[in-house]
């Protein structure tokens, strides 16, 4: 299973990169660019959570392995949370956004 | 390997000529498989075999009492006294610069630091020449921008400090920026490691990053011209990883001082087939290798393609049998992993296995030492001659001084290069003496008292004119940079940066200016120790100014005893040492005013430059002297308004004595020739001539004396034209009312052009 | 005394921190592996300046996790004097040692130049034996030293007078003029709230010795044998 981590600055920081980029498109003739705020993007793989899901048992109903498959999301999201948390975002400054993909 | 049809597609594509596969052919007596095509290819291009210049190369001096290493190692090295010896070379990565300017640089810079820690030096400080096309345009803001970024964000990160260089702006350089690279690092003398394989059955061990498929065929392209099509191909851009160079860096160092590695070689151009042939041929031996234990970044690589990739930050290393252990925990510490990937063998052939099956089976030395060697056609261009010839009558008339001294001081070439250097890391690692943006570069030598001085030049439009003497005065300035910092030079290295070989002209250009530093270094007794060739600097036919740089490194027995260009105080006399003989020829006054590249570049006596030099070098040593500063673009004017610049706004207030109407030296040596030097074009050939073999020195009442006994020991001109003091420039000719400025709004201009330029504002 | 620096893989400036403790202070100076646990004895450490880890996430992002760290930390909570100079500050901001985050410089690039830093505060360990009010000539090299609180954290810090060097004239003035970085309220320097923990972006130790241009920086160092004796804490 792969989950994406999206990790922009806070609102209220100031994000002198993404300013450079604005300006650079204004000059580039798209006048309405307002704002650019630039980030960073993780995409995470796991191991182990793919085996998982092929695993799932075939004689279960398709409602039963679509809860299965969900709180599989579900335990992913969360791990990939912490890490963001831990180690891919700087609280103090950044603020993120973790996707879990199908 | 799946067979191959070798036919005329497959040789061009590998830029191999049909008469260097017949050559080919009788080497191996056989058909080579594309694997070993390859191996030829890269090896027999022109950025790794040097066959177009190689009979030129050899005639440069390359012995000295000092030298400790010449060329054909790794990097040049050369004794500085207690044990110690400086380890130094420059490099270009032009063509990349171009593709990709960021990491372009970038990777230049990783490239000869390796050189450099591959002796077993460590590196303590980088030094660029660059050049640009006009900042008035796009492109080269663009590639300006990153080539800086990229110069500072490899030595930034790897830490070692970039402490000097120029750069030039020229329209010529539009198409092909030029970027020279140099490294300087100390080793001992007993620790320096080659690049040679050592003792049959020792193991060879592969450490640094994973190979990929990037840069595949970079050393043939850098063996080629641009054309249109070039700009959009981007092949594989090597990315540089200054981290992991870090890392492996420490750890080579190191894993050296154990004695367990025998020999050693960065993978650069041409990656593990140079590594792994240049080693074999040096050592006299042969290497086998399995291509399944390189690491790899990429799946599904080919042996061709392992074996032709130039991923960056990877070394090829021949350990003594039985000590592997002590190697692999040096680089365990650093969390690198060094993989055995073959060994030593007898003989002098280059195998390469892939699972244990033979893919490739060359003699190393028919990819090295028998590389063809060209003696290609030198033919004098046919316009050499006419843009040798400079009449006034022709340019009109002449500005007056002080709007071509305003304009002078503030264009980019000359201005200020702070919006560059600011962007490097100069102080990491204490050694830097003097800080950037003074004539040469110092840094001491931690443990002793000693400094080294270094200096990196060159003058493309003089090269242009004339070649050889061009290449002359790029030595000379060198050298005088470093003696005006107060060292004697000890050795130097060069990098020929010129157009495609294949034609005459351009071969003639090289192989005067190649004569130029041969002459140049004989008489300043400057030992080359190593450098770099890079031709095919052309796009669409038209080839850049033919511009061998040079770095001279000189040597300080007192590091404390070292001066800059910038005034210590007001009151001091400003003495000229050297002829003022206003040679406009090639000048930066009549590229900047008047538009043109015309003329003969300024005589130079290379007599009178070396006891020149040996005359500052002694007034600096003894303390006679508080300042000292070489004039070269912009002429006298110029260079006393820079010893203004960055002293806290001391002033200045000379006389000139108006220079010959007929500007020469001497009858062998003809300066510009002029026709009609009179009234402001007098005036402004005094001021803003870039005669060689000058410099301004400041210096007190009480040693004055001394300084005119010593200058007239050495048989050198010394002419007090002012003093220090005041807020302003102020400069008459005769008498005359000349320039007339504040120092604070000239230093203004100088420092700021660039910045105006990058910005398109003022800066704060 | 003892001079611990800490060598991360990336960092550039642990040998300068050395040298200028040892040989220019004439101090003991121990280098001490990141992956070490132990710090050698140290009265005083030094996170120095560098790369570490190549700094690809964010400064000081990975350095935090070295197990060196785990004994910076106990040796700060113990009232154990830390210096943080450039990536080292970064590293105390990541480890949550000093309080604030580092971005990106307000006009994007690396800045390597001389710069006039104002002591605002001499209660630290590495302040003691500055005037108040001295400004130093300190050197700075960094792509990001532009220095980021919230509002009511950066209240705080004043309140606590916890910001030590500040960006400034020659004269000591402080202005946007003179900010490098655009580092909020001109901050080059902060101190945690027990003030044993300092961070800073310029660099002391490469301003050592008048033959690099200045040595205003051996004051920083030099305060830290003088608060010494004056300190009480435990070494293991």
């Amino acid at each position: 299973m792969r989950a994406r981590v999206y990790v922009t600055l806070k609102p209220s920081v100031f994000d002198p990169q993404g300013r450079v980029v604005a300006d650079a498109l204004v000059t580039l003739g798209y006048q309405d660019v307002k704002d650019v705020r630039q980030g960073k993007f993780f995409e995470v793989e796991l191991d182990g959570a793919d085996a998982a899901t092929a695993n799932l048992s075939a004689d279960l109903s398709a409602e039963a392995q679509r809860a299965q498959v969900e709180a599989l999301r579900a335990k992913v999201e969360t791990r990939v949370t912490e890490m963001a948390d831990k180690l891919l975002a700087n609280p103090v400054i950044e603020s993120y956004r973790v996707e879990v993909l199908p | 390997m799946a067979p191959v049809v070798i036919d005329t597609a497959v040789l061009e594509r590998h830029g191999i000529k049909p008469d260097e596969y017949d050559r080919i052919l009788q080497l191996m007596g056989r058909e080579p498989n594309l694997l070993e095509l390859g191996l030829f290819s890269v090896m027999w291009s022109e950025h790794c075999s040097y066959k177009s210049s190689r009979v030129h190369l050899k005639t440069l001096p390359t012995a000295g009492p000092r030298v400790v290493q010449g060329p054909g190692e790794n990097a040049g090295a050369v004794d500085i006294g207690d044990g110690l010896c400086v380890v130094f070379k420059i490099e270009s990565h032009n063509h990349p610069s171009f593709i990709e300017p960021y990491q372009g640089a970038a990777t230049g810079v990783g490239g000869i630091i390796r050189d450099i820690f591959t002796m077993g030096a460590r590196p303590i400080a980088l030094l660029n020449a660059l050049r640009f096309g006009s900042l008035d345009t796009a492109l080269a803001r663009r590639i300006f921008e990153g080539v800086v970024a990229g110069v500072g964000g490899y030595g930034n990160s790897i830490g070692i400090p970039t402490v000097g260089g120029e750069i030039v702006f020229d329209e010529i350089y539009a198409g092909n920026p030029l970027v020279n690279v140099l490294c300087l690092g100390i080793s001992r003398i007993d620790g320096i490691v080659k690049g040679a394989a050592k003792g049959a059955g020792n193991p060879v061990f592969y450490v640094g990053a994973k190979t990929g498929r990037d840069g595949i065929h970079g050393a043939t392209m850098a063996s080629a011209e641009f054309d249109e099509k070039s700009a959009e191909k981007r092949p594989a851009v090597q990315v540089g990883d200054p981290f992991m160079e870090k890392l492996l860096m420490e750890a080579c160092l190191e894993v050296m001082k154990t004695g367990a590695v025998l020999g050693i070689q960065d993978m650069g151009a041409a990656g593990l087939s140079c590594a792994t042939s240049e080693m074999g041929s040096r050592g006299g031996l042969g290497m086998s290798i399995d291509v399944m234990h390189v690491p790899q970044r990429e799946t599904g690589m080919t042996p061709y393609e392992i074996m032709l990739s130039e991923s960056q930050e990877r070394m090829l290393l021949v350990v003594e049998k039985g000590r592997e252990h002590e190697v692999e925990a040096v680089f365990d510490k650093w969390d690198l992993h060094a993989v055995q990937v073959g060994e030593v063998t007898e003989g002098s052939r280059l195998k390469i296995h892939e699972r244990g099956v033979l893919v490739a089976d060359v003699p190393n030395r028919a990819l090295t030492d028998e590389a063809p060697v060209y003696r290609r056609p030198m033919q004098e261009p046919s316009w050499q001659k006419a843009v040798q010839k400079l009449s006034l009558s022709d340019l009109g008339s002449a500005p007056p001084a002080q709007s071509a001294f305003d304009r002078l001081v503030a264009v980019p070439t000359i201005a200020s290069k702070r919006w560059a250097y600011r962007q490097y890391d100069h102080s990491v690692g204490t050694n830097t003496i003097a800080q950037p943006g003074m004539s040469a570069a110092v840094v001491r030598v931690k443990e002793t008292k000693r400094g080294l001085a270094v200096s990196v030049d060159g003058n493309g439009r003089f090269c242009y004119l004339d070649p050889h003497r061009g290449a002359m005065l790029a030595v000379a300035e060198a050298a005088r940079n470093v003696a005006c910092a107060g060292g004697e030079p000890i050795g130097g290295t060069n990098n020929l940066n010129f157009g495609n070989p294949e034609r005459p002209e351009i071969m003639w250009q090289l192989g005067e200016a190649v004569r130029g530093i041969g002459d140049a270094c004989r008489a300043l007794g400057i030992p080359i120790t190593g450098g770099n060739v890079s031709l095919y600097n052309e796009t669409e036919g038209q080839a850049i100014f033919p511009t061998p740089v040079l770095g001279v490194v000189g040597l300080l027995d007192d590091a404390s005893k070292t001066t800059t260009r910038i005034f210590k105080r007001s009151g001091a006399v400003v003495v000229m040492l050297g002829d003022n003989l206003g040679e406009i020829g090639g000048s930066e006054y009549l590229a900047t005013l008047h538009g043109k590249v015309l003329g003969v570049p300024p005589a130079l006596d290379l007599a009178r430059e070396a006891s020149l030099q040996k005359l500052i070098v002694g007034l600096i040593r003894d303390g006679a002297v508080e300042s000292a500063h070489d004039c070269s673009e912009g002429g006298l004017a110029v260079a006393l308004a820079e010893c203004t610049f960055d002293s806290g706004g001391i002033g200045v207030t000379a006389d000139i004595a108006l220079c010959g109407d007929k500007p020469f030296l001497s009858a062998e040596a003809p300066g510009a020739k002029v026709e009609g030097l009179s009234g402001d074009w007098r005036t402004n050939a005094t001021l803003f001539g870039e005669s060689a073999s000058r410099i301004l020195v400041s210096a007190s009442d009480e040693k004055l004396p001394a300084v005119i006994a010593a200058a007239k020991a050495a048989g050198i001109p010394a002419i007090v034209i002012g003093k220090t003091g005041g807020d302003r420039i102020r400069v008459t000719v005769d008498g005359k009312a000349a320039i007339d400025s504040l120092v604070a709004d000239a230093e203004k201009a100088w420092a700021t052009a660039i910045e105006q330029k990058m910005t398109g504002r003022a800066p704060l | 005394m003892k001079f611990s620096v800490v060598v991360f893989p990336g960092s550039n400036s642990d040998y300068d921190a050395f040298y200028a403790t040892s040989r220019v202070l004439g101090e003991d100076a121990a280098l001490v592996w990141h992956k070490d646990t132990d710090l050698q004895g140290a009265d005083v450490v030094i996170l120095p300046g560098g790369f570490a880890h190549g700094d690809y996430l964010r400064t000081g992002a990975i350095a935090r996790f070295s197990p060196i760290m785990s004994a910076v930390k106990a040796f700060a909570d113990r009232g154990g004097p830390v210096l943080g100079i450039c990536n080292g500050f970064q590293v105390l901001l990541e480890a949550g040692l000093l309080p604030g985050a580092m971005v990106r410089n307000d006009r994007i690039k690396f800045v390597s130049r001389v710069v006039a830093v104002r002591v605002e505060q001499t209660d630290t360990p590495f302040t003691v034996a500055c005037a108040s009010k001295q400004v130093l000539n300190l050197p700075i090299a960094h792509g990001e030293g532009n220095y980021y609180a919230d509002p009511a954290e950066l209240a705080e810090l004043e309140a606590n007078r916890q910001v030590v060097f500040r960006y400034s004239s020659a004269a000591g003035e402080v202005s946007s003029a003179h900010n490098p970085n655009g580092s909020l309220n001109s901050i080059a320097g902060i101190c945690n709230r027990q003030r044993n923990v300092v961070g800073l972006m310029p660099h002391p130790e490469r301003a050592s010795e008048a033959a690099l241009g200045s040595a205003d920086g051996l004051v920083v160092l030099a305060s830290a044998v003088k608060s010494l004796a004056s300190l009480s804490f435990s070494r293991n």
